[in-house]
């Protein structure tokens, strides 16, 4: 008789490129949960679906339960079963465990680190659960998968600093003001680096935001798509004095913010910092601005450098967030196996009639 | 009940923990690892209150605030600072303040229990039972306690602000206040500094006044000079004409005259009869 089987199946970034991953990418959760509900022998399920990656967590009364789940997906996304097979992944037992931790901690993420994953991983646990799909062996993973992933989160450097350009402006902004909120953001230029730059300081909790645009008309509708105001274009000098952090991303074929006039403005604010952010190429500020006191200057490269810094200090600490997973996998994957292996009963029917099944069984 | 140990003993003990806050901030420094805020300011509150134990012990031997050598001043002014450092930690969540009022509390009580010669000798009732003139003195002690923390805050801002400007963000830089934070604080320090010397002069000149003749120039002179200082650096930050880079630079200067003006209030001990000297105990 064989004994039942944790599996993970799916297609992630790691293998699939973006064009297979549109056409594996699932359009409604619920239509492939209702194809799975019939495999004989799946005992619990949880969908993963997220951009980049689409993964099928299962326990199963025996190992066929996982190709049962390859050919009802391949046939509900029309994708055919061989391409598929040269593309997935497909683990059991104790590294099924230890990818699903890795996956919570944002180790196998295209940006290393990076948090929405384990808010992606929560969701697809509570629609699981929601579904009545998950048992005493999901929960049990998952929630020792979210445990996992806080500790390393908390315990190394492998979230630590931002990645991306607008992240890192808004960090440094926070490393001058504190809170931002009660920072004055002024946003010249209306393109989708300054927006995006502005959207970030938004959602740090910058609340009084203006932007400045060559062509007013665009300006009112990126300020309204921010919920900010507007300042006209050609009093940006004189309206510096009012603003905390400058966030600069014009198309201009030259300097749009003289050091002069970054001077004038601090000579009336001189003993509150000011932040340019110059995100333009050309350069919307000059250089020399740097040198006055208490004015940060950085541009594109600047901040570029310190996301890539940040990154690589992240990709160092993957060894050591891998070595706590998979010592907390091991633990968790011997008290499964025993569990799985005590309850091994072939009578077993599909994932839907899991629900309620005893939650705190054997497992730690 | 407390263990029989002598003032040093306690005051040993209290250095040892504050140390124990020094290291333990140093080895996370080293692995860019944030300090642990809530550990270091266990060992700092353990270690301040041995301390006041220590001083207490010693107080009550020299019959009025232990205020009589260079050894009691230096302990006193590591007391005082860490007194504030308790009170704006807390405000201020600053692991990295933790950390530096360690490094300021270990040293001042290291260096000061590891010189003899700042102990040899014990002067009691320096104060002649004059109330006033113990609380002048203790205000005034105080104020510098103050001016230390002030000045570690201010070296803080200079790491934060070159940070900045060299835009070396990572690491051990990451783990600092900000800038503006800094800068409150800073003002905040220097404000309650420059009040409580304000009101130690002012108890103080109410006995000088009564009996010039006691009055040590040098000490008066260089007592002033650190209260001048005080008052020039909070006026021009106040009217905005030293900011930021400057401004900390002159608070790291203010402290450094505190502490030299020690050397002429240490001088100036000299009573119209010599109290018996008292050797001190190891």
């Amino acid at each position: 008789m064989s004994e039942p089987c944790l599996f993970v199946i799916g297609a992630t970034h790691q293998n699939a490129p973006l064009e297979v991953r549109e056409r594996l990418a699932l359009s409604s959760e619920g239509a492939i949960r209702n194809d799975l509900a019939s495999v004989p022998g799946l005992r619990e399920l949880a969908v993963l679906s997220t951009c980049n990656r689409v993964e099928f967590y299962g326990v199963g009364s025996d190992d066929t339960a996982a190709d049962s789940v390859q050919t009802a997906y391949c046939a509900r996304q029309r994708f055919d079963p061989a391409e598929f097979e040269r593309i997935r992944i497909r683990l059991t037992g104790r590294d099924a465990v230890l990818h699903l931790f890795e996956v919570a901690s944002g180790l196998d993420s295209q940006l290393v680190g990076e948090n929405e994953i384990f808010g992606q991983v929560k969701e697809a646990y509570a629609s699981a659960q929601a579904c009545g799909s998950t048992g005493a062996v999901l929960n049990r993973l998952f929630q020792k998968a979210f445990q996992a992933a806080k500790h390393v989160r908390t315990s190394t450097g492998i979230a630590s600093g931002r990645v991306s350009v607008a992240n890192v402006a808004v960090d440094l902004a926070a490393s001058i003001f504190g809170s931002l909120a009660a920072a004055k953001v002024l946003v010249l230029g209306t393109g989708e680096i300054g927006e995006g730059t502005a959207r970030a300081f938004r959602s740090r909790g910058a609340e009084d935001l203006a932007v400045a645009g060559r062509r007013p008309d665009r300006a009112a509708e990126v300020a309204a798509a921010l919920g900010a105001g507007t300042v006209l274009f050609e009093e940006r000098d004189s309206s510096l004095v009012h603003y905390d952090i400058v966030v600069c991303s014009t198309a201009a074929p030259a300097a749009v913010l003289s050091a002069a006039a970054i001077a004038a403005a601090m000579r009336k604010r001189p003993a509150r910092p000011l932040l340019v952010i110059d995100l333009a190429l050309p350069r919307d500020v000059e250089a020399s601005a740097a040198d006055l006191q208490n004015v940060f200057l950085y541009n594109l490269d600047d901040l570029a450098r310190i996301a890539e810094r940040n990154r690589m200090a992240r990709e160092a600490e993957i060894a050591r967030c891998r070595a706590i997973l998979t010592h907390r996998a091991d633990g968790l994957w011997s008290h499964v196996q025993r569990y799985l292996s005590s309850a091994s009963d072939p009578s077993c029917g599909p994932a839907a009639r899991n629900a309620g099944e005893a939650g705190q069984a054997a497992a730690p | 009940m407390l263990p029989d140990l002598s003032d040093r003993q306690w005051l040993w003990c209290a250095a040892g923990l504050y140390a124990a806050g020094l290291v333990l901030g140093t080895i996370s420094l080293v692995r860019g690892q944030r300090t642990s805020g809530v550990l270091i300011y266990c060992l700092i509150l353990v270690g301040y209150v041995l301390q006041f134990i220590g001083l207490g012990v010693r107080g009550r031997s020299t019959g009025g605030c232990p205020l009589g050598n260079q050894f009691e001043i230096f302990q006193f002014t590591a007391w005082s600072a860490i007194t504030l450092y308790l009170v704006v930690g807390v405000t201020f969540r600053s692991s990295v303040l933790g950390f530096f009022t360690s490094c300021l509390g270990a040293a001042l009580t290291f260096v000061s229990l590891s010189i003899p010669a700042w102990d040899a000798v014990r002067r009691t009732h320096i104060f002649g039972g004059n109330p006033w003139i113990e609380l002048h003195a203790a205000l005034a002690i105080f104020s510098y306690g103050v001016f230390g923390l002030l000045a570690l805050t201010s070296g803080l801002f200079l790491l934060r602000h070159f940070s900045l400007k060299s835009k070396r963000l990572g690491g051990w830089f990451s783990f600092l206040p900000s800038i503006l934070d800094l800068d409150h604080i800073e003002m905040r320090l220097l404000a309650a500094g420059f009040g409580l010397l304000t009101l130690a002069l002012v108890f103080g000149s109410v006995y000088w006044s009564r009996d010039m003749a006691s009055v040590d120039h040098a000490k008066l002179a260089a007592t002033v000079a650190v209260w001048a200082g005080a008052a020039a650096a909070l006026l021009l930050r106040a009217i905005g004409r030293l900011l930021a880079r400057r401004f900390a630079w002159a608070c790291l200067a203010l402290f450094a005259a505190a502490l030299l003006s020690l050397a002429a209030v240490d001088e100036s001990r000299h009573p119209g009869v010599p109290p018996p000297p008292e050797r001190a105990t190891p």
